[in-house]
């Protein structure tokens, strides 16, 4: 069966995945259908949804349109989660390797530092690395990247572990191909399938993060994000709960996709797992 | 005997942990923007030159940085966590005022979540190829995708401003003079909110390691053997597989307290619950870095205290560990 059939049998996956696409579809398009500032204040605030023609989510309490900041919001989020994700693997990857390849002591001691940022409480180291660092793309990237890296640490020193004394590495290691090689060339590749599952859905924690982040007024100021959105209309729930609704729901849906098409991959990528499971 | 050596073990490394946080702590004071000495003084923003050095001198900060570091650590050794100057309180007693409404809340969400995620996981891997079963898992699965910071503002709109059922914000009634049992009462009514949308998402992960863990367990020879016997099915689910099933449960609560610290922040900043995490959210708005880093501390020392628990917790349901270490 090929992968694309295997994923597809994964109806969850197949939705998560259509989704998915239809999101990447808003951010790519935010520019061309609202190529105007999603800050500026176009109509009279408080529209409710379809009031006036053109403002199909209506405006927020500054007069913006609720729909440009859904759209632009999908690209901040969309490459919040992927960058994030990315520098957490550049972190996680190397160190579980080095951990899981060389064992012994450089294991203990990259372990007890992994565990030490496994304890401390993920979502309060965000929020004061982000209010020490100023709040930026930048600094909300590194962040997340910070707070998310030992679990792919300890997944990648768990397959290092599991490979190191195969066959093919200890070939590798008599005909005298280096250390670097053997991890890079031989190991590596090996340990990319539960990887690429891991990142697709650290991708779901990651815009997760960022929109509570955002919520609290940790957000860029400079890039209007589905998290600010809610956060600034949290005070006129009462009047208006539509402002705080529908970015929500982007939010939901995203993550939802995330973690769906994620799944999809475990299966695609694992087809003896997945045939345990059922 | 046993359990005296492993509780000191888990002390000590406890304070290994909380003596590399106070490092984080001091280092990250001196990356904040602005002046140190204006930072630990709470006055962040302060431009007078003279008032500066004062500070500066005041806080040994002239003086070399490992000797700085020294203050630190041993100020905080003492308990002295500084001084708020926007809440006019040292940052110990905010903290300490304010712990009792957040244990009250994450426990309270942690039960929660604990109970109804481990029924809704066994229900569903009783009824895994029926509809229930997979009704079950699509919620969680909706749950664990949902920000629980807009869960707890819908809750706020549909609960309290539509339905008029519960209070929106607060612990209790303000001005109503209640004492006690119609003070309990008044604080549980304030509770439901907050709790149930903090306990949610962890229902979710709850259920489905419960799931998954009660369906590995149904492979094993004893459920076989047990059924074999004639034992009825409703007993094999929960003498047999559950019991078996709870340990990786156990496990991923202990790790997942952590993450339940953090997710009161933004529940308390939602409901105006009186704890840490709404303290924190009023430092950050301030940006009183002394005290958001003073109850940083505290965080982690929390998780630290819960992890030790649930390993005591640990040994208690699975004796064998106690052979094996």
């Amino acid at each position: 069966m090929s992968f694309f059939a295997r994923f597809a049998q994964n109806r969850g996956a197949l939705i998560g995945l259509i989704i998915l696409t239809m999101i990447i579809l808003m951010a790519i398009l935010a520019p061309l259908l609202y190529p105007e500032s999603p800050w500026r204040m176009v109509q009279r605030p408080f529209l409710s949804p379809m009031e006036v023609d053109g403002f199909v989510l209506g405006t927020d309490t500054m007069g913006r349109d609720v729909a440009a900041g859904l759209m632009h919001g999908a690209w901040v989020s969309l490459l919040i989660g992927l960058v994030s994700t990315a520098v957490a693997l550049i972190i996680g990857v190397p160190l579980g390797a080095i951990a899981g390849y060389y064992g012994g002591l450089i294991d203990d001691g990259l372990m007890r530092f992994t565990e030490f940022f496994q304890t401390i409480p993920n979502f309060a180291l965000a929020i004061v690395l982000v209010a020490i660092m100023q709040p930026s793309v930048t600094s909300i990237v590194l962040a997340i990247a910070i707070v998310s890296w030992p679990p792919v640490a300890r997944l990648v020193r768990a397959e290092f572990m599991s490979l190191r004394h195969r066959e093919y590495v200890e070939a590798a290691r008599l005909v005298g191909q280096t250390n670097s090689t053997i991890i890079l060339r031989q190991i590596l590749p090996n340990t990319l399938s539960p990887i690429i599952v891991l990142a697709s859905l650290m991708v779901a924690t990651a815009i997760l993060l960022e929109s509570a982040l955002s919520f609290l007024g940790l957000g860029d100021p400079n890039v209007m994000s589905w998290g600010y959105m809610i956060g600034a209309a949290r005070t006129v729930i009462r009047q208006a709960w539509w402002l705080s609704f529908f970015p929500g729901i982007a939010i939901l849906l995203t993550v939802l996709a995330l973690n769906l098409v994620g799944e999809g991959l475990d299966d695609a990528l694992n087809p003896k797992l997945a045939r345990q499971r059922q | 005997m046993l359990y005296a050596r492993l509780i000191t073990m888990r002390l000590m490394k406890a304070i290994v942990v909380l003596f590399l946080i106070i490092i984080f702590n001091f280092f990250l004071i001196h990356m904040a923007p602005g002046d140190p000495a204006a930072i630990l003084a709470g006055e962040a923003g302060a431009t007078d030159k003279e008032f500066l050095r004062q500070l500066r001198e005041r806080f040994g900060l002239d003086q070399p940085i490992y000797v700085q570091l020294w203050h630190y650590v041993s100020g905080i050794a003492t308990l002295d966590f500084g001084y708020s100057y926007r809440q006019q309180m040292p940052v110990l007693d905010l903290i300490l005022q304010r712990l009792p409404a957040t244990l009250l809340l994450t426990g309270t969400a942690f039960v929660l979540s604990l109970a109804l995620g481990i029924l809704a996981g066994s229900l569903a891997a009783a009824r895994v190829k029926k509809v229930s079963g997979s009704l079950i898992m699509a919620l969680a699965l909706l749950f664990y995708a949902t920000p629980l910071f807009w869960v707890a503002l819908m809750a706020v709109v549909l609960f309290s401003v539509y339905l008029d059922w519960l209070p929106a914000y607060g612990m209790y009634t303000v001005g109503a003079g209640l004492e006690g049992f119609a003070l309990v009462l008044d604080v549980a009514k304030h509770l439901i909110l907050p709790a149930t949308t903090l306990a949610l998402f962890f229902m979710a992960i709850y259920t489905r390691i419960t799931r998954a863990s009660m369906l590995e367990a149904s492979q094993q020879d004893y459920v076989k053997t047990a059924r074999a016997k004639g034992l009825k099915d409703r007993v094999i689910q929960r003498r047999h597989i559950l019991r078996n099933a709870l340990l990786p449960i156990i496990t991923l609560a202990g790790l997942q307290a952590g993450q339940m610290v953090g997710g009161a922040i933004l529940t308390e900043t939602v409901f105006a619950w009186p704890g840490i995490g709404r303290l924190m959210y009023e430092a950050l708005m301030q940006r009183d870095y002394n005290l958001l880093l003073g109850i940083f501390f505290f965080s982690a020392a929390l998780v630290i205290v819960f992890n030790i628990v649930t390993d005591l917790v640990y040994r208690l349901a699975d004796p064998r560990i106690k052979e094996a270490s």
